[in-house]
């Protein structure tokens, strides 16, 4: 298949200009004749419910939470960034644009990240016009911080809660459509699956939470804003609820599934504590600005932290990459992490774990100062592990966090299959292999706010789309197969619980395809997660019944999506003989350990079709083609 | 530890509930109190009982789902800490702990621990916003905020919305989760043109959804996991106040602050 990325000609400053003077405008009487489902109310999904609302148009919102302003969105907690240059210290769109390709080590779409550094500066306009209470200086003006991965301070923030503060602008002004009628939200609704007809999406198929009734909602188009599905670990960052299930379906239905080995492992979270552990909780990465990180220099020192003198420590990020010290982006920071583990210099129960210190920047500052900038992560922390980091270095160590790959999207964030939009985590476009911090934010709110605005009037006023309504007979199909397999899982009655099966997933992707891969590993998997999900559809118990409030039902069908995407995750990382960001292949490193990329042979987008259950998907590649930033061996030495 | 818990079964919202007892004979003190909850759900699954249902998502204390009123008190024991982030190291070996769900006439009880909260949804959408529409904003410089106004709308902002300060209420109100909306939006430059229209409209939902009123007994203060205080609650009487004799809206006249 000829992958179109529908990308505009012209130097990459001019083509959304361009690009948005050529897209065809529907006239705003004819707006509310379209009704456009949005599914997932995260930063993306609110903030282009909220924009399709206020130009006009009917919107149908659907999130699983039991209120749109719990999507995970919330738990970002470190900031945003925009190319504002307030800080005066050589910021510039460009300089954004440029830092953000080669952080996702060259495996981005040029176009597409240009776009999102130009679009940055207006969207911390529209949230300060929202009323988010962004951090301030004392002369009332914005305030910035620094953040891995770049040498300017470009990144607001609200406190620690930064995520939280932009969901609630977004969900707020997704809040007055509804009152004003134009957005009705279903919450506590769950996709099963993506209705099609005459090969574009017309509609999905959901389940009522609550009841556990299943509908189908129909429109003239669908967007995905569904997040990621780093959950596919088991343990992760993610919310409980995160899952798969969306984007999988959608590919199940033809939509490609874009660099699904792409995930990002977040060096600072709080190290595993035991076998009943649910969730790991990430530490913003705004700390490695006054943190810093180190191991001890001796095998297994069995010493506390305070008992080792600065002599016999190991600040080995500051020792590898002088230039860029702490502050080296997510991937480089969590694999040297893992290093200092293999050798045995790990800290804490376990050894799985690395000190992330504040006594320097305490002696520096004071107390007072770091309390006020980190003071609720330092009690999260304490809260968590029982340990006064204001006395004691943290511990922390890499966890999965976000998913780069996602559904794969054209220049106007248009999947393969006409009228399925997806935007933010869902999608695979912008941060390439490795995803900068404070970056996910930007790139949903520039989705929902500035992006598909725009271009979904252009399809819409293209295409001519009959109506189609619940009683469609292929919504009636979808919907009886949506049926059906809730059916079979409730008809198993096995021995084994859903989470079990999640559990031992989870653990064969993070060690055979964690923070660093190897053929043989990835190649157990792909033997291993068939029989897992064989036995899964034999052995799982779900009690309870389909017509009725049932959280097993719930994580039953999730687990079985993420039993068969797992595998595709893995067989996407097995053909990817490279390393680049998130992507470690053990047999592509320079001699000192680095990240090896192979441009000769990788440079494009992996994006794989669904071609029938116990087939071999399709492999599809867009080639990635760099006209303004030059392809070279990432460096933060 | 050995922790013996009284959880409230309740099927479904019409259904009678009641406390059933359970053993956790080998709970850790590591453990979250939500993750003493599955392992003990994971046992009933397989002994081919029904887990108990609870609401849960983020687990790091931000999201705002959970909510399990323990020996009482929303969110147990440890101030300024919700449900998901209560270790069992906060409990003694031996303890007994009564599990309910949030109990207030607007909260139906869905089942089990899970209500539902969506009347906080509509009291957002009564007006809960600043008007302003994607695309028309001027810089964000344009408009100097002294830092501490900042500060102080921000305390206000972090609500996440559980609802702890209704369960936590003899009166089941909700005036702090609205002071707090009502308070961060209304201290800021930018939500001053609908500031005391907001209030008035929020206020008349709030008490429209049958929540009832405050009679300053401060327990949402205490329960409260992002420690918001009552001081804005003053705020909104203020607005609310200043809503009706100055600034009479349409159909503000319900309720009272």
């Amino acid at each position: 298949m000829e992958l179109k990325s529908n990308v505009p000609e012209g130097p990459v400053e001019k083509k959304w200009e361009k690009h948005r003077f050529d897209l065809k405008l529907v006239n705003p009487a004819n707006k509310r004749k379209y009704t456009i489902l949005v599914v997932g109310t995260g930063l993306a999904g609110a903030s282009a419910a909220a924009s399709f609302g206020e130009l006009g148009y009917n919107v149908k919102a659907f999130c699983f939470q039991d209120s749109p302003r719990r999507a995970h969105s919330i738990a970002a907690q470190g900031g945003i960034n925009a190319a504002k240059n307030y800080c005066n210290d050589g910021d510039s769109v460009h300089r954004l644009f440029y830092d953000t390709v080669k952080g996702g080590d060259y495996r981005a779409r040029e176009a597409n990240v240009h776009r999102l550094a130009e679009i940055s500066v207006s969207i911390i306009d529209q949230c300060v016009a929202q009323g988010v209470p962004f951090a301030r200086e004392y002369g009332g003006l914005l305030a910035n911080r620094s953040f891995g991965g770049t040498q300017v301070s470009r990144t607001f923030y609200a406190r620690g809660q930064t995520g939280q503060q932009l969901l609630l602008g977004a969900y707020q002004a997704m809040e007055r459509q509804i009152g004003t009628g134009m957005v009705k939200v279903f919450p506590r609704t769950e996709m099963l699956d993506l209705v099609l007809v005459n090969g574009a999406a017309r509609g999905i198929v959901t389940r009522n939470l609550v009841t556990g009734k299943i509908e189908t909602h129909t429109g003239d188009a669908v967007v995905l804003a569904t997040g990621g599905y780093a959950n596919v670990f088991y343990l992760s960052t993610n919310a409980k609820g995160c899952n798969v299930m969306a984007i999988w379906r959608a590919y199940r239905r033809g939509a490609l599934m874009a660099n699904p080995c792409y995930t990002q492992i977040h060096p600072t979270c709080i190290p595993v504590s035991g076998e009943y552990q649910s969730k790991l909780t990430l530490m913003s990465e705004s700390l490695r600005n006054d943190g810093r990180i180190w191991v001890p220099m001796k095998k297994d020192d069995a010493r506390p932290a305070s008992q080792i003198p600065e002599s016999e420590r190991d600040y080995y990020l500051e020792r590898r990459y002088p230039s860029f010290g702490n502050l080296v982006p997510r991937d480089v920071a969590s694999r040297a992490a893992k290093a200092a583990c293999d050798e045995g210099r790990g800290v804490g129960p376990g050894k799985l774990g690395v000190y992330l210190d504040f006594a320097d920047a305490i002696r520096r500052l004071g107390e007072k100062t770091i309390a006020d900038k980190y003071g609720n992560l330092f009690e999260m922390y304490e809260r968590i592990t029982d340990e006064n980091p204001y006395k004691v270095p943290m511990r922390i160590f890499p966890a999965s966090h976000y998913a780069m790959g996602g559904l794969w999207v054209d220049y106007n964030l248009m999947s393969n299959i006409p009228g399925l939009y997806v935007l933010g985590e869902a999608n695979f476009s912008d941060h390439g292999a490795n995803r900068l911090g404070a970056s996910a934010l930007m790139q949903g709110l520039a989705d929902g706010y500035f992006i598909v605005p725009y271009t979904i009037g252009d399809y819409l006023a293209k295409s001519k789309l009959e109506k189609v309504g619940a009683d469609h007979p292929e919504a009636k199909k979808v919907e009886a197969e949506a049926n059906e397999r809730l059916k079979k899982l409730l008809a198993i009655k096995g021995k084994r619980t859903p989470d079990s099966f999640h559990k031992d997933l989870g653990k064969l992707m993070w060690d055979n395809c964690g923070m660093a891969r190897n053929a043989k590993g990835l190649e157990t998997n792909l033997q291993r997660i068939p029989e897992l999900r064989e036995e899964f559809w034999k052995n799982v118990t779900v009690l309870g019944a389909g017509e009725e409030f049932n959280q097993s039902l719930e994580k039953a069908g999730r687990v079985a999506d993420f039993l068969e995407f797992g595998e595709l995750l893995c067989l996407d990382a097995h053909h990817r003989r490279e390393s680049c960001g998130g992507h470690f292949r053990e047999e592509s490193q320079t001699p000192e350990g680095e990240a090896l990329r192979d441009d000769q042979n990788f440079c494009y987008v992996a994006a794989w079709g669904f071609k029938g259950d116990g087939q071999k998907p399709e492999l599809n590649r867009e080639p990635l083609t760099f006209e303004s930033v030059h392809l070279t061996q990432r460096s933060y030495k | 530890m050995r922790i013996t818990l009284h959880i409230w079964r309740q099927k479904g919202p019409h259904d009678a509930g009641r406390l059933v007892t359970y053993e956790v004979p080998d709970a850790s003190p590591e453990m979250s109190f939500l993750e003493m909850l599955d392992v003990l759900n994971e046992r009933l699954t397989a002994k081919g009982e029904e887990p108990v249902a609870f609401d849960h998502d983020c687990r790091e204390g931000i999201c705002g789902t959970c909510g399990v009123v323990i020996n009482g008190i929303p969110h147990g024991p440890r101030a300024a800490t919700t449900t998901c982030q209560l270790h069992m190291r906060s409990f003694r070996d031996g303890d007994h702990l009564t599990c309910e769900p949030w109990r207030a006439r607007a909260f139906p009880v869905i089942r089990d621990l899970a209500v539902d909260r969506s009347a906080f949804d509509r009291i957002v959408e009564a007006g809960g916003f600043i008007g302003v529409n994607t695309g028309s904003a001027p810089d964000g410089n344009s408009i100097p905020i002294p830092k501490k106004t900042a500060d102080l709308s921000m305390d206000a902002a972090a609500c996440i919305g559980c609802g702890a300060c209704v369960a936590a209420c003899p009166n089941a109100s909700a005036m702090l989760f609205v002071a707090a909306k009502i308070s961060h939006l209304g201290l800021l430059p930018q939500g001053q043109p609908e500031r005391f229209d907001r209030a008035a409209k929020m206020v008349a939902r709030m008490d429209g959804e049958g929540f009832g009123n405050c009679t300053n007994t401060r327990e949402c203060e205490a329960a409260c996991p992002k420690e918001i205080g009552v001081e804005f609650i003053a705020r909104m009487n203020r607005d609310f106040l200043r809503a009706g004799v100055a600034d009479r809206p349409e159909k503000a006249t319900a309720g009272g602050a």
